[in-house]
């Protein structure tokens, strides 16, 4: 029997690369699926919500402006981090949801791969949604997706690492910022994404993530005028609503929650085409000589 | 201390001696303390109606300044329109104390704000170094005067002053003074980044006053530190006291890396705690900033309608 201590971790935020406590000072009790204490986290307030979506704001030139293989490297590497801390994951997901050990595995591996996978969408989504449109004249057209820019993602709250990294990776690959809100219940696993975030060259600001009360957090989020969309993942039918009226204000981009039974099932690209502008310059194709077009 | 009898101070300035005594006789200033009391001046939390109060009256406050060596007369056109409407979409936004430019581009900058309330302000005498002949210094002066300008932000000889030559700082100080007219204000910038300690910008602030000058400044936004909660602090003591000695009431500006609502407020609140609600008016307390604006403008559109704003919602400048 060993005379050590216990060292508690004290779970924090993760706002602009950096780990602050809430702005308000508040934390809730975070439990098991049995009702065991697990830990304290941070109960952010609106206040948070508007210090995360400046940091996000901030980073947003940066992050979109990477060329797109640098940013997959960079998801890559986030991927490779949390392979090294694969087995704490594994504890943190048991508990928040209650499963085996086996299973919390198979989760968090679920987790690591969906990760490698949208890295390598990055330098690949331009070719599947873009592309060159031929039109009827003397011109050419061109169309690239660009990022939609800073946008609110409300995290599932039943799947709380695999469900976090499904709503969170296909945000960022396409060069968008996120600002999070972890599951209420089950917040510990996405604290714990941001200190792996905080180690892969993601710059600060890409990712924010806050913890507490989904509703309160949402709201000022939903209303923030330098928010660009919403992913409501996380948010039940009421404050669904409630949500997209107020997000409707400045034209927010708004994905509704969808039912999802399988969060192991390959997603597909509908996550990053919502939250993607498309960009279309149009080309003169110069003079036109009796033999046809000039190109 | 001398006298508090009006005319007590104007012996000091009879010889570079006496003026060297009375400054040098000026007390030490305890920097700990000092930079203490400015930081909790900072935690007072200022809410709903006093924050909607202090965010309007800095806005008011506010030299609206643009100088850098690309000043087009478009952008200071630009400028002067923002000055005069801060924003479009809201009329009740209080209009800007001033604009402030450089000499050759008081015309222009008169012309942008004419028939409102904005005065336009021009820096002069070689600013931001300071580093010219006496001649020169006085007919950049002139220059700006001559265009318009209702006010001038004169910058002092920090290598005379480091170098203990107080009278040439204080006879230029008088000299462009007296350039300066009945008509325009003189603000006079210490650069107190470059002044190295708290005992000099104190004695720097009282140089100043006793010079003659309507306001003094912290700094010219060109050097690394600039207006910071405790050098205000310091000068709004100096203030306090001359008008308590002399009757004379001068102007504070801090000026340069001021750029959020929640800073402006806080100097606002050294203000009041320090020289009084005399100065809370933007004919005795400005801010010299740029970015400063369009943040107190997305508070007052938060205020107004429960939603945060965002920079796609005032003008880029």
């Amino acid at each position: 029997m060993s005379d050590r201590l216990n060292v508690l971790k004290t779970y924090k935020l993760y706002v602009g690369g950096k780990f602050p406590r809430s702005e308000s000072g508040r934390v809730y009790e975070v439990t098991d699926a049995k009702g065991k204490w697990l830990a304290n986290a941070p109960l952010s307030s609106r206040k948070d919500a508007r210090d995360a979506v400046v940091a996000a704001r901030k980073a947003f030139g940066g992050w979109s402006g990477a060329t797109a293989y640098n940013r997959g490297q960079i998801l890559y590497r986030v991927a490779e981090m949390l392979e090294g801390r694969r087995d704490q994951y594994v504890r943190e997901v048991a508990e928040a949801e209650g499963l085996s050990k086996s299973k919390a595995a198979e989760q968090v591996d679920a987790a690591i791969d969906r990760w490698v996978w949208y890295a390598g969408w990055t330098d690949k989504i331009a070719q599947v949604v873009g592309g060159g449109n031929p039109v009827a004249g003397p011109f050419f057209n061109l169309s690239s997706p660009e990022p939609t820019g800073v946008v609110a993602v409300l995290a599932p709250q039943e799947s709380s690492f695999l469900g976090l990294v499904s709503v969170v990776a296909p945000v960022i690959a396409t060069g968008n910022t996120a600002v999070v809100v972890a599951s209420e219940k089950s917040p510990l696993p996405a604290l714990s994404l941001g200190e792996v975030l905080a180690t892969s060259d993601l710059p600060g600001g890409v990712v924010n993530i806050l913890s507490g009360r989904t509703a309160e957090i949402a709201a000022p989020l939903a209303a923030h005028q330098d928010v660009n969309a919403i992913d409501l993942a996380g948010a039940d039918e009421v404050l669904a609503k409630e949500l997209e009226i107020a997000a409707a204000d400045n034209l927010k981009r708004v994905l509704r929650p969808q039912p999802v039974d399988n969060w192991t099932a390959t997603p597909g690209t509908d996550r990053m085409t919502a939250f993607l502008e498309t960009k279309t310059v149009w080309h003169p194709t110069g003079s036109l000589g009796a033999s046809g077009s000039a190109y | 201390m001398p006298t508090t009898a009006p005319n007590a101070l104007s012996d000091v300035t009879a010889s570079d001696s006496t003026l060297r005594r009375f400054l040098h006789g000026l007390p030490g200033v305890d920097a700990v303390g000092l930079e203490a009391r400015a930081a909790s001046l900072g935690t007072r939390s200022i809410k709903t109606t006093a924050k909607a109060y202090a965010i309007d009256l800095a806005i008011s406050m506010v030299d609206l300044t643009t100088l850098e060596g690309a000043d087009t007369p478009g952008k200071v056109r630009a400028l002067g329109a923002k000055a005069v409407r801060p924003d479009p979409t809201d009329r009740t936004a209080p209009a800007t104390a001033a604009v402030c430019v450089y000499p050759d581009m008081v015309a222009t900058a008169k012309e942008a704000v004419a028939g409102s309330t904005v005065k336009v302000a021009s820096v002069a005498t070689a600013f931001p170094a300071g580093r010219a002949p006496i001649a020169v210094k006085l007919a950049d002066v002139r220059e700006a005067v001559a265009a318009g300008a209702d006010e001038i932000d004169m910058v002092i000889d920090r290598g005379a002053f480091l170098a203990g030559n107080y009278m040439k700082v204080y006879d230029e100080i008088t000299a462009v003074k007296e350039a300066c007219g009945a008509s325009a204000r003189l603000k006079v910038i210490f650069e107190t980044g470059e002044l190295s300690t708290y005992d000099n910008i104190r004695r720097a602030s009282w140089l100043g006053m006793l010079a003659g000058a309507d306001f003094i400044k912290t700094s010219t936004g060109k050097v690394a530190v600039n207006a910071t909660p405790a050098n205000t602090l310091l000068m709004l003591e100096a203030v306090r006291d001359f008008r308590a000695q002399t009757g004379v009431q001068v102007g504070v500006k801090p000026a340069g890396g001021i750029r959020t609502s929640k800073d402006a407020v806080k100097f606002l609140v050294l203000v009041n705690e320090t020289a009084g609600e005399d100065w809370l008016d933007n004919h005795w307390f400005r801010f010299g900033a740029s970015s400063l604006l369009n943040d107190l403008l997305m508070q007052r559109q938060k205020l107004a309608t429960g939603r945060y704003s965002g920079p796609d919602y005032v003008t880029v400048d």
